[in-house]
């Protein structure tokens, strides 16, 4: 054809042009700015602004990062090596020191710094517990049996305590199961259910306690006499340690205060490096450091050890007048008037006197003397008992050493709530979930009212409930940890957003799957594990995941209520005179560290999209 | 031959309840109902026991002691003698105020952040990526604790401004002052105000009419509203069958009568019944003047309302349209210009004197970091959703709209937004009920929210932990539980109407 028309029209062009390389402005770097930034005159405009505020906040936060203040060993030696390179005021750099000096108290708060391997150890093994469950398609299905485990050896690992303790918890896990077996095969899956609920309750409430107690009276007194004598041993040898490590630290703090001295004379008058005299103190102050923990090691050892050895002693002294205590007790408490009979305890005793007081009850001084002789004696009694359960739980203890919550803090403290709170709730959301989307009336508004109602208050007032109320709703006399109880509100304020996520996964499910299910003669159950919540789930995963970030940040609330996690912790370091007037070089660590969790979080959610992603 | 015989007749049997899927369900729902009971008895039991024994019985007395602490920023009258529930009451309206401020600047800006997300522009597109992935990533306390810190710390002293060349200077032409103890600005004043209105406080009456007196008060309040949708419905089809029209200024008027007029009779009967006369009741006082402006710019409102169904039928008409907007706006700020010359309106200016600020009005730092940290965290938190609104939004419809020959900001506001709006409002208002709640967070920075007052101060100080956590709760949860049935009237007014 072109042929023809080379030869009829001469204009036409009868061969390509070979092409051309594009030009100069549209390819490279060039062509890519003006493609993307300098689109249009508004694009350039906002690309100059955005270039120009770029460079005022790196101008203004740069050099305050980049300060060789890494060896300061308090604000003002901060602001010394500052001086020193000439740069004056207050926001001229920041004074990383204070991490250097506090970052494993950040990460640890107050735990027992010989103890540290507890708590990483138990991280480490969160993740291979959690490696199964996440990357599910790299790891073997059978160490799912430790993820399942895992639940009983993380507070152990944590808080410490005799070896038996999680394994009477699992014994009873499998008395339930066992239970629900038996009955689940003679009266169907209902009643079954209920009676492994039973046992479990009965178990935690009156059975893992007795069992306890047995095991630590048996082995106790087995191990008694030896136990005395090895520590009467290793008192001796710890306080020879101590001696020379009170000599050693006088030593090093004398040095110390030389070299000091020795910086200061040379601020005033630069003959010297200020900066390098300091970057000497360093070691010095770290080796101190380390001593110091040392002697603080020792000598909390001794005095624990000193301890078991006089409860040892006195033991058999109280365990002859217990008889004649607990006597005492019931003949006081027999003889009691009935006016003032009903009352047990102390707050009770006050309570009565002060509304006898007030509103004239009539009760005569004397009964109240009896009463008080009575509560005396049975508080007498109690203690006793105490004493003898702790000392043989002391000495019958074979595992790890207990652990107060008092000393938790830090990231420790917020991972540890983060994920006991991220864990429980998955499974109380379902459950929520299912009860809310279920047929059954009262179930249903059942759900809907807990989720309403938790939905609809602030997370600080369930941490106020957590840390006022919980112990009043609780029987009398119960006082259970501060970290279990904001645990458990964490847990029930997460799994109330839970499952308002999981639902919005089943109401997405098209209603053919659920009479898929039917039809293939599923029960009720059996369909939502191998259909439904399959697909729910994975619908749910954003939703399911940005609960999980809310919670690990809402963490950061229990600081209002006084635990001591990384933000309660940074006030905590600001209130030491050393590093008073210290703001931003914590926070920023600390936000840099919840950036690092949070983010890392929502691109495993990305990666989990990609992966279960099934369609087209 | 085929006989037709009934199948056997089912006795009931007691196994019946537990294998029978007909009576199954209801087995278990008796069950949970009983072990749901049983709980709460066991709870309430153990309450009781444990507050007899501390000998502090369920009692809300305390709300009429002084509170005897002072409480800073506030929006209605308050001193440290005035009772435990006016200081939560301040406490409630500091929530209030913060909540409102902040979902107003956290729409704004995620808008406008939302928007930039995904613009063409590399950097900028970028550059929103960082901020919201940079709030989104760090608690909010953080946040707050830490803009609280810059503001004490960056901000120059009152101190600073002083002298003949004093280092700092106030801003915009000497009308707002930023120090490093909060903000001052201008505060309006009337030279011929109208003074202020007592209203009932219900806690300063004798105990027993007060009992009777919030239970039956917000009784009639609902009656009112009620009462009012009710007349402004009737208005209208009465004016529709008459032919006359609607007109949105005589419906809302009506409603107005119809609101006022039941709490008018019974704030009347009460004085009759409670016996306490209206000057020794009244604590409450409400500005007349912002009763007033309020009114106007309402009345003005519904007239512009009106004015644009009238311009709707004129063009139908015609084909013309007249000039709407001008008249609305002039229908708008007319009468308010008048009303605010007639009350002799100007702004009250901070100046300094001795150490500090005097005059204006003083938005405390606590006010300031909460408000923008609460700000900027949702902020992040709504251009996302307003991102993902735009996205739901399929192209075609973008097309669609340019082949009927519509211009592109036509398109955006008759074609994209409502549509987008239906996906991105829901979320929204979840967000804004956030935001609400996590105003709780006032107390990290001493701002006196109803957290800070009845929850902190007020429940250390009379030690009724139970008392003050309930009710704050309440509060919170009729805050929420407000906010959720507007999100579900809205989401049925705007729901895709399918075949």
């Amino acid at each position: 054809m072109s042929d023809t028309h080379a030869e009829t029209v001469a204009y036409v062009r009868d061969e390509m042009l070979p092409q051309a390389a594009p030009p100069s402005s549209a390819v490279g770097a060039l062509g890519w700015a003006r493609a993307n930034l300098f689109s249009n005159w508004f694009n350039a405009i906002l690309t100059i602004l955005s270039l120009f505020f770029i460079y005022e906040i790196l101008a203004g936060i740069l050099p305050w990062i980049l300060s060789p203040t890494w060896v300061g060993g308090s604000l003002n030696e901060c602001r010394g090596i500052l001086a020193e390179l000439g740069r004056e005021g207050h926001f001229s750099g920041a004074c990383w020191g204070v991490i250097r000096d506090r970052w494993i108290q950040l990460l640890f708060g107050f735990y027992p710094a010989d103890l540290y391997w507890r708590p990483i150890l138990a991280f480490l093994l969160l993740g291979v517990a959690l490696a199964p469950v996440l990357f599910s398609d790299r790891f073997p299905a059978k160490l799912l049996w430790f993820s399942a485990l895992y639940p009983v050896i993380f507070p152990w690992l944590l808080w410490g305590g005799a070896v038996w303790t999680p394994v009477l918890v699992v014994v009873g896990f499998a008395l339930a199961y066992l239970a629900f077996r038996a009955i689940a095969a003679r009266l169907g899956g209902l009643s079954a259910l209920i009676a492994g609920v039973l046992v479990l309750v009965l178990w935690f409430m009156w059975g893992m306690g007795a069992v306890n107690d047995g095991i630590n009276r048996a082995i106790g007194g087995m191990r008694m006499d030896a136990q005395e004598a090895r520590l009467t041993d290793s008192i001796a040898r710890l306080e020879t340690r101590n001696a020379a490590l009170l000599a050693e630290i006088d030593e090093v703090e004398a040095s110390i205060a030389e070299q000091l001295a020795l910086a200061e004379a040379a601020l005033a008058d630069e003959t010297q490096n200020y900066r390098d005299i300091l970057v000497a103190v360093v070691d010095e102050r770290n080796h101190l450091d380390d001593l110091r923990r040392d002697y603080g090691l020792v000598q909390s050892d001794l005095s624990d050890q000193q301890g078991l050895l006089r409860q040892i002693e006195a033991l058999p002294g109280v365990r002859e007048t217990l008889p004649a205590q607990r006597e005492a007790a019931a003949a006081l408490r027999a003889a009691l008037p009935d006016t003032v009979d009903h009352v047990t305890t102390r707050n009770g005793y006050e309570a009565l006197q002060a509304s006898n007081r007030q509103d004239g009850l009539g009760i005569p001084l004397e009964d109240f003397e009896a009463l008080d002789a009575a509560l005396s004696a049975e508080a007498l009694v109690s203690a006793s008992e105490a004493t003898l359960r702790q000392t043989y739980a002391d000495v019958a203890r074979f595992g790890l050493e207990p652990v107060e919550s008092r000393s938790f803090g830090g990231f420790m403290l917020s991972i540890t709530i983060g994920v006991v709170a991220i864990a429980a709730s998955l499974p109380l959301g379902i459950v929520l979930a299912l009860g809310r989307q279920s047929d059954l009336m009262i179930v249903k508004y059942l759900c809907v009212g807990f989720i309403e109602f938790i939905r609809g208050v602030p997370l600080i007032t369930l941490l106020f409930v957590a840390s006022t109320l919980l112990n009043i709703f609780m029987p009398p006399g119960t006082n259970f940890d501060i970290i279990l109880r904001v645990l458990i509100m964490v847990t029930l304020f997460a799994s109330a957003y839970m499952a308002e996520v999981i639902r919005g996964g089943l109401a997405a499910l098209p209603k053919g799957q659920y009479e898929a299910a039917d039809s293939l003669g599923l029960d009720y159950w059996q369909a939502q594990r191998l259909v439904i919540m399959p697909q729910a789930l994975k619908i749910s995963i954003p939703g399911i995941v940005s609960t999980f970030i809310g919670v690990f940040k809402d963490t950061t609330l229990v600081s209002i209520i006084g635990l001591l996690d990384p933000l309660g912790l940074s006030n905590a370091i600001r209130a030491d005179s050393a590093w008073n007037g210290i703001v931003w070089e914590l926070y920023g660590f600390i936000a840099v560290l919840f950036f690092i969790f949070c983010f890392g979080m929502s691109r495993y959610s990305m990666y989990l999209e990609r992966r279960l992603h099934t369609g087209h | 031959m085929t006989t037709l015989t009934d199948p056997p007749k089912e006795q009931f049997r007691l196994s019946m309840l537990l294998y029978d899927t007909r009576y199954r369900s209801a087995t278990i729902q008796v069950i949970a109902l009983f072990a749901f009971m049983l709980l709460a008895a066991w709870l309430i039991s153990n309450t009781a026991q444990n507050l007899a024994e501390l000998g502090k019985p369920i009692d809300f007395g305390f709300f009429a002691e002084p509170a005897s602490y002072d409480i800073n920023q506030r929006l209605i009258d308050y001193t440290s003698r005035d009772t435990h529930f006016r200081a939560a009451l301040v406490g409630l309206l500091n929530t209030l105020v913060i909540a409102v401020l902040g979902c107003l600047a956290a729409t704004i800006l995620g808008v406008i952040i939302g928007v930039l997300r995904l613009s063409t522009n590399w950097l900028v597109a970028r550059l929103m990526t960082i901020y919201v992935e940079m709030f989104r990533n760090v608690p909010l306390l953080l946040w707050i604790v830490f803009i609280m810190a810059i503001l004490i710390e960056t901000l120059p002293s009152p101190r600073d401004f002083r002298g003949d060349s004093p280092e700092a200077s106030m801003w915009l032409n000497d009308t707002v002052a930023v120090t490093n103890r909060g903000v001052y600005i201008p505060e309006p004043l009337f030279a011929r105000g109208l003074g202020d209105m007592a209203v009932l406080d219900p806690f300063s009456w004798p105990n027993q009419v007060a009992w009777l007196g919030l239970p039956l008060t917000t009784i009639f309040f609902f009656v009112a509203i009620g009462l009012g949708v009710y007349l402004a419905r009737l208005t209208r089809s009465t004016m529709e069958s008459a032919g006359v029209g609607t007109s949105t200024t005589a419906r809302g008027l009506a409603t107005l009568v119809a609101f006022l007029l039941p709490l008018a009779i019974w704030h009347n009967l009460f004085q009759a019944l409670a016996g306490v006369t209206l000057i020794d009741a009244a604590r409450f006082e409400i500005s007349l003047d912002l009763l007033l402006i309020l009114f106007v710019i309402a009345l003005g409102a519904l007239a512009a309302a009106d004015v644009g169904r009238l311009g709707d039928a004129m063009q139908d008409a015609t084909g013309k349209r007249p000039p709407v907007k001008a008249i609305q706006l002039s229908l708008i700020l007319m009468p308010l210009v008048v009303t605010l010359v007639a009350l002799g309106f100007y702004l009250g200016y901070p100046e300094l004197k001795g150490f500090n600020f005097q005059g204006g009005t003083h938005l405390r730092n606590s006010l300031i970091a909460l408000w923008l940290a609460l700000s900027l965290y949702t902020a992040a938190f709504v251009a996302e959703i307003v991102r993902a609104g735009i996205l739901a939004i399929s192209r075609g419809q973008t097309e669609a709209a340019a082949a009927l020959g519509l211009r592109p900001n036509r398109i955006m506001s008759l074609v994209i937004l409502p549509q987008a709006l239906r996906v991105i409002i829901p979320p929204l208002i979840s967000q804004y009920l956030n935001l609400t709640k996590n105003s709780s967070l006032a107390i990290a920075v001493g701002y006196m929210d109803i957290t800070g007052t009845l929850g902190g101060i007020t429940m250390n100080q009379t030690g009724r932990e139970l008392e003050c956590v309930l009710l704050l709760m309440l509060v919170y949860l009729t805050i929420s539980l407000s906010i959720s049935a507007v999100m579900n009237i809205y989401n049925e007014s705007v729901k895709l109407r399918e075949r």
